[in-house]
This record gives structure tokens, sequence and C-alpha cells, in this order.
């Protein structure tokens, strides 16, 4: 059952408002050394990952593609956490941002580990919505493991 | 055929669009402590009470398995079954109720066709011919029956109203067409296709014609004599039917000479392990116990729908379509899909700037349903280069009031990413 006092501006942040007015790092990246694509069709939602990834680390990362405003603040912001990052890291920030918009956190942990992501907190509360919050992460996954097919969370 | 309190709640008295809202039980609740505006109506519509009760009753009352059973409940399920059939019979006016064939809904109808009709008489080097326009359920079973057979797909273009361009047509219908398959009425853009002469230039070349009516039963007077349709699929969830049952119409000549789509029992006269003889029509194209309730409710829809009448229904969406048009344009940054001059009360548009997903999002919040997404039309979705669109769809029981209550919903959509 949907709680009735859900509030619209929980899912619509301004951050996210922001971020998807406004998206960073929203290019193809040049020297990108892995990229993957998330692709949810019943949406329309349609994002390649660009990594560059040395010696265990996200050197650099951008993505392109079409989306709504939750799939693309969320690829956004993604992309501006995971810089400088190593696969383990990645990794870990995958699972805590999934277990934020599942509602299977306290906010305590969220914060500690997803500082400025916590936003996507309100997206629990609206599950047909989950699967926007996840797409790019997904794609990022996927271009981590180098795997080729594109990835979808429908 | 009787007409129960519980039926229509008036229509003598003049079409009422709000009194007859009252007739469905879901619509009178709140959605998200607002209420509920129902405007995903091409997707499924409600159901009235009638519909229900019909449902109810048949398992209170003649729980049963037809065609075979001795005992009384049998022989009542039984005539409550093959009266739907001439019920529909009525409802689309075909001329025999051995033409009308219970299915699960539009698209197994389609599919019936494609594995029977189209198996048997669409050969390598052969062509079907589409639309540009169709939902997947009409292009993908003939996608599958020319990659088996290696015929080819060929597709009728449109231009950017929304309307099929009928000189292209007539090019494409070459002799390699076996078969054309096109929407009476689009699903994403509401386009009234005129199927009549799409049908007499078609038969003009000897081929045949289906016709995809899952979008035009509930809005508007179908009859398959004065259409001439060799094939009129639909289903009887959006028609205020129960989802799960629809009707494959076919021309008694076409249905006798194919063969059975599926095998099993009341299909059959006689079976050996030697040899079985198939059933007469409708039977041949029944196999296994059929979804009776499924049958029975759909049949308390047309009941209902006829108590209203088509031209009541189509003559007051109409005057909604032309509300709803004229109120979006007025806003700002609104692109409308879909401007056929034809059309049903289907209001299919993109917001500049903002994805429909949000839109249908924050619409929800309002309480107002519609749907996003691509609407099983890609193909549609590409011709126009947008992912999606959000679609109003309007029904009998909708009012200007809603359309106005989706506009107050449109404008906060577009405050918000302001």
């Amino acid at each position: 059952m949907m709680p009735e006092s859900r509030d619209i501006r929980d899912l619509y942040q301004d951050m996210i408002l922001e971020h998807s007015k406004r998206p960073e790092n929203f290019y193809r990246l040049p020297d990108a050394n892995r990229k993957a694509e998330g692709f949810n069709p019943l949406c329309g939602d349609h994002f390649t990952i660009f990594l560059k990834f040395d010696n265990d680390t996200v050197t650099d990362i951008s993505f392109e593609g079409s989306g709504c405003a939750i799939s693309k603040a969320s690829a956004s912001m993604m992309t501006a956490r995971l810089k400088g990052k190593s696969k383990s890291e990645a990794q870990r920030l995958f699972a805590q941002f999934q277990r934020l918009v599942t509602n299977q956190t306290n906010e305590a942990d969220d914060e500690a580990v997803l500082g400025k992501l916590v936003v996507f907190s309100g997206v629990c509360e609206f599950p047909v919505r989950v699967k926007c919050a996840i797409l790019a992460w997904h794609a990022m996954m996927s271009a981590l493991d180098q795997t080729s097919a594109a990835v979808s969370t429908e | 055929m009787s007409v129960t309190a519980d039926r229509v709640s008036t229509v003598a008295a003049g079409f009422d669009a709000a009194r007859l809202s009252k007739d469905f039980p879901a619509l009178n609740q709140l959605v998200h402590g607002k209420p509920l505006v129902y405007l995903d109506n091409a997707a499924t519509s409600q159901k009235p009470r009638s519909v229900i009760n019909a449902i109810t009753r048949f398992y209170h009352e003649d729980c049963s398995n037809i065609h075979r059973g001795v005992h009384l409940l049998s022989e009542r399920a039984t005539r409550a079954y093959e009266d739907v059939r001439l019920t529909a019979q009525q409802f689309i006016h075909a001329s025999n109720p051995a033409e009308v064939i219970f299915v699960r809904g539009t698209t197994e109808a389609i599919n019936l066709v494609a594995q029977s009709y189209g198996r048997t008489q669409v050969q390598a080097g052969n062509a079907v011919l589409i639309s540009a326009m169709e939902h997947h359920s009409n292009i993908v079973p003939w996608q599958m029956l020319c990659e088996e057979k290696g015929a080819k797909l060929h597709v009728i273009p449109m231009n950017n109203r929304g309307e099929l361009l009928l000189d292209e047509y007539e090019k494409l219908l070459t002799p390699e067409t076996k078969l054309v398959a096109v929407a009476h009425v689009s699903n994403a853009l509401g386009t009234v296709n005129p199927v009549r002469r799409i049908i007499r230039m078609a038969h003009e070349r000897g081929i045949p014609v289906l016709v995809d009516g899952a979008q035009a039963v509930p809005h508007l007077q179908v009859d398959v004599q004065d259409l001439d349709c060799d094939f009129y699929a639909f289903s009887g969830h959006k028609m205020y039917g129960p989802t799960g049952i629809g009707i494959l119409y076919g021309k008694r000549r076409l249905l006798e000479a194919m063969p059975p789509y599926q095998g099993g029992g009341d299909m059959i006269s006689s079976v050996t392990f030697e040899k079985t003889t198939y059933n007469s029509l409708p039977h041949k194209f029944e196999a296994g116990t059929p979804n009776i309730s499924g049958v029975i409710g759909l049949g308390a829809a047309m009941e209902y729908l006829t108590c209203i009448g088509l031209d009541n229904v189509a003559a007051h969406e109409r005057d909604l379509l032309v509300y709803a048009t004229e109120q979006i344009t007025r806003l700002p940054g609104v692109r409308v899909i879909g401007t056929a001059k034809e059309k049903t009360a289907v209001l299919s548009f993109v917001l500049e700037g903002i994805h429909p997903h949000d839109v249908g999002t924050i619409l929800d919040q309002e309480g107002i349903a519609v749907r996003t997404g691509h609407h099983c039309a890609q193909p549609v979705m590409q011709f126009f280069g947008i992912p999606a669109t959000t679609r109003a769809s309007f029904a009998l029981y909708n009012t200007e009031a809603e359309v106005d209550a989706l506009m107050r919903g449109i404008t906060k959509v577009q405050e918000m990413f302001a």
C-alpha cells in the first residue's frame, strides 16, 4: 500500500531538478576505454556510460543519452561521485545506492557513504521509478565489468 | 435482453457523463487524497457494475462447463455463453453467429489469423502489408510469419498529422500482397483510419483485409458487413468488459477454409488415434474450456454500450476531444502528437524539456491517471522523433471538469520544471 502522505517534492528535490536540467559530465568521453549502454525500452530511457579506467581507478567518467529527470539526475550525480574511485569503491556505492532507493537502509549509513546522493531517498516511495534511478548505475557496473550487452532495469 | 436497475443510470434523460460514472465503482475513489480522474482508457477502461455483477452472478448461480454437461447448470452456462455470441453478432452486425470466435483478446485474434490463414496463404516472395501506426500486436505476428515463410512485411507510410498516405498505399497493393492488416483507430495517435476505403482498394485487387478494432469498438459503431472487412479483431477490456476475452470476426467462407489454430477439446467432432475430425464453426477455433465468465461479462458490456448508444458515446467523446484540444493548445510548451482530421478522444502530447515519465508521476500525485511511454507503438515514436508521449484517453464517463483537472495538472508539472 502506498502511503497517502507521500509528497511529490520528496521525489523531485531541487538538487535532482537542477541536475536534470544541467547535468554534469554530459558528453561523450573521447578517450574512454570502457563503455556500456543502459536502456529501459518501456520508458524509452537510454544512456551510454563512458569510463576511463586505469590502475583500478575511475580516472574519468561521463554519460550521454536521454531519459526522465530522475534517470538523468541520477546519472549526472553518479558520474560526479565516482571520479577517482576504485572498482571496489564503485561497487560499494552501487550497492548502497540500490539499498537507498529500495528503502533497505537507515539514514545515518546513507549520509556517511552516499553524501549528496541521499537526495534520491524519496524514490523508494515511488516504486515504479526505482528503475529510473538505478539505470545509469547498472550501466556503469556493466562498463566496469566490461560486459558488452546493453543492460535494462525493467 | 433485460435491462435491470444496475445496468445504465439513465440515458433517456439525456447524456450525462458524470451520472454514468456512478455506474463504475472503481471511479469513485480518492487517489493520493484526490478524486480519481481516470484518463487511461485506451489501455483499459473501467467496468460498470452490470459487468461485475454478471460475472459474479455466473459464479454464484450458473458455474459449470459448457457444451458438455447434461445437467441444468451446464445448460444455463451454455445458453448464457452462446447468447453472448448472438449479442456480439448484432453488436458488430455480422451476418452469422458462427463468424464470431471468442479469443483472449485482440492479440490472440491477430495471432490466430497469422498462424492459421497466414501460414496457409502466405508463401516465400509474398508480402503482408501493415501501416506505420500499428500497435506491436499488429506488427510482431506478421513479422514472425514473414520470417518463417521468407515473405516481406511492407508498411503504409503516414504524414506528420498521423494520417495514412493512401496514394502510397495503392502502390503497395502489389500482386505479391496476400493480406492487409491495419488499425481501425490508432492507440497512440487516435487517428481513425478510412478503413472502408482501404478495404475497397484491397478488394479491387482481390486482397483480404484484417482490421485491428481494439481502439474502435468502444468509441464508434462498427458494422463489419458495411466495412466488408475479412477479419475484425477486438478486446473486451477496452470496451468496459473484463480482461482476457475478445472476439475475432471472420467471414465464414474464409474461416471454413482455415485450419484450426489450437487443438484440444471442444474443437473436434470425433477423435481416434488415427484421425480427428474437426468441429464446425465457430467451435473449430475455440479449443479447450473457454473464458466463460469473461464471455458473460463481455456480453454485459455490449448490452451496456448498446443501452447508452454508441452514437451518444461518440458525440460526447467528440465534444471532449474538441474541448481538450482547445484547452491544451492554449498552454505554452505543448506539442500534440497525432492531429489527424478524424480522431477518437485520444490526446497524446509532449511537454518541452520534460520527460513524459515525470509528467505521469506528477499527474498521478494529483489523482490523474494517464499513460506514459511508447504505447506499444515504438515505430510511431520513432517517426515523430520522440522517446515517449503522455497520453490522455477519454471514455464515456469523462467530463469537461476532468479535462480542466488535467490542464491544471500539466501547469503544475511545468511550474515544477520551470
